[in-house]
């Protein structure tokens, strides 16, 4: 029970640390996850590749090794950042892929008759997507969006193992302190709690907002 | 037929949904202020044949130009082409999210980039002018069918169309609203809109229409004046449709 308040100020840095890279992440993966899903609509078969590439390797490559691939990779091209944002930028392009294809699934639930009236019209493509069919794709998109930016948080983890400051890395110096294992992973996963269950909240709330079927 | 003042051309367009062969050697002119009816069996082509000429559908070969110009590829010249070919579909496809007069509002603020309350102010008498001023605040789905389709209509109008495209307006409606409707497209037929409308809609035909263009099996057949048409069809392709939808 201790180990809480004994080491305080060592929990809140690693939490404060998963907090910020999940909103980061989530941020460029929702921007990224958004773009690839416009790209995967649009009518130039070159955009459509684009997006199809992105998703079907993103998705499919296990996260840790992209971690390695973009630590160990973009180095060799001369880009050195602070290994946050090399995570960052790990985490939200992965993720991005998921979101792509939950905006995708929601984009397929509207009616082609909606997007031909708009084209039929004289809208541009990028009108169409914006003032037509993503708002109404936007309620059943909700959902899995949520689950998505949940199942980021948990990844996050995995930048602890690149020596990124985030909330499951501080069982190594709490265990070599000598505290007791178990207690120490039950304030982790209270804090994972705490940022996961914030998450469903937040999309709860967008849900009842917006997600009445009109 | 010989057409004075052509606004929409098609020379040689032809069409494949794989190897399904929907538009063949079409050729057809409308006028500027024609009213043009485009009647057949269903499965001949009629719907592809209005989607082509504002390039919903792409075709294999053959040119469409519309007041001169032939139709742009994909991009911001199709858009604008767009804008100036109205078109309403069977199934109306309001933007359901919109109110009414969002619907006829958006397209003049996003392509003709009109303020909002200018936007807002045309929307409203294209609303009193196909009767529905009193329902702008409502949404699609609290509206009848045959209102849905007045909306679209003025949505399309909305945009100042050069030509206006029909696929069946009334055929997804039930029969008391069919008149609601035909009754704003024959007043447009009078101001001098150009129209092709595709319809089995006789009396509209016979009243509104300058020309009746026949299709099977994606050719255009005949290409009368109506009452020739009705009365004294050539093909037996027309006589045996005809047959069948006189009967009731
Ligand atoms: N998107 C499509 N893909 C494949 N075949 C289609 C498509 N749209 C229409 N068709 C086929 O093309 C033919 C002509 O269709 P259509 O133009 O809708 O005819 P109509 O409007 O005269 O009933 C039909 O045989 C139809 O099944
Ligand atoms: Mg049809």
């Amino acid at each position: 029970m201790d180990v809480l308040t004994d080491n305080f100020s060592l929990y809140a840095e690693g939490f404060l640390g998963t907090v910020r890279l999940t909103v980061y992440s989530s941020l460029l993966a929702l921007v990224l996850g958004f773009l690839m899903a416009s790209f995967r609509v649009a009518p130039v078969g070159s955009l459509r590749a684009i997006g199809t590439v992105w998703v079907t390797v993103l998705r499919n490559t296990p996260l840790t090794l992209l971690f390695f691939a973009v630590l160990l990779g973009l180095p060799r091209f001369g880009l050195v950042l602070p290994f946050t944002v090399f995570a960052v930028i790990a985490l939200g392009c992965y993720t991005s892929a998921f979101i792509c294809e939950a905006l995708r699934s929601g984009i397929n639930t509207v009616p082609t008759g909606q997007g031909e009236a708009a084209r039929s019209l004289g809208m541009s493509f990028g009108q169409t997507l914006t003032s037509v069919v993503l708002p109404q794709a936007f309620r059943t998109v909700i959902p899995p969006v949520g689950s998505t930016l949940i199942a980021l948080a948990k990844n996050s983890a995995i930048a602890g193992a690149f020596s990124v400051t985030e909330l499951l890395g501080t069982y190594k110096t709490l265990s070599e302190l000598g505290y007791n294992i178990i207690w120490t992973f039950v304030w982790i996963a209270v804090g994972y709690l705490i940022i996961t269950l914030t998450i469903s909240a937040l999309f709860n709330v967008l849900e009842k907002r917006y997600g009445v079927a009109r | 037929m010989a057409v004075v003042d052509p606004l929409i051309e098609l020379r040689d367009v032809n069409k494949f949904y794989g190897q399904l062969h929907v538009l063949q050697d079409i050729n057809l002119t409308i006028g500027r202020g024609e009213v043009v009816v485009v009647i057949g069996p269903s499965g001949s082509g009629k719907s592809t044949l209005c989607r082509t000429v504002n390039r919903l559908e792409s075709i294999e070969s053959g040119t469409i130009t519309i007041d001169g110009q032939p139709l742009p590829e994909e991009g911001k010249g199709l858009a604008a082409l767009r804008a100036d070919v109205g078109m309403v579909f069977q199934s109306f496809n309001l933007f359901a999210h919109k109110t009414v007069l969002a619907n006829v509002s958006l397209a003049q603020i996003k392509v003709r980039r009109r303020k909002k309350d200018e936007a807002d102010r045309r929307s409203r008498e294209l609303l009193e002018r196909v009767g529905l001023a009193s329902q702008a605040d409502k949404y699609p789905a609290q509206l009848s069918g045959g209102q849905q389709q007045r909306v679209a209509i003025a949505r399309a109008l909305a945009m100042d169309p050069k030509v206006m495209l029909f696929d069946e307006p009334t055929s997804a409606l039930d029969p008391e609203m069919i008149n609601e409707v035909l009754e704003v497209m024959q007043q447009l037929a009078r101001d001098g809109m150009t129209m092709v409308v595709v319809t089995h809609e006789m009396g509209f035909a016979r009243s509104a229409a300058n020309r009746v263009v026949f299709m099977a099996d994606g050719r255009c057949i005949e290409d009368r004046a109506p009452e020739d048409f009705f009365n004294h069809p050539e093909s037996d392709r027309a006589k045996d449709f005809l047959s069948k939808i006189l009967k009731h």
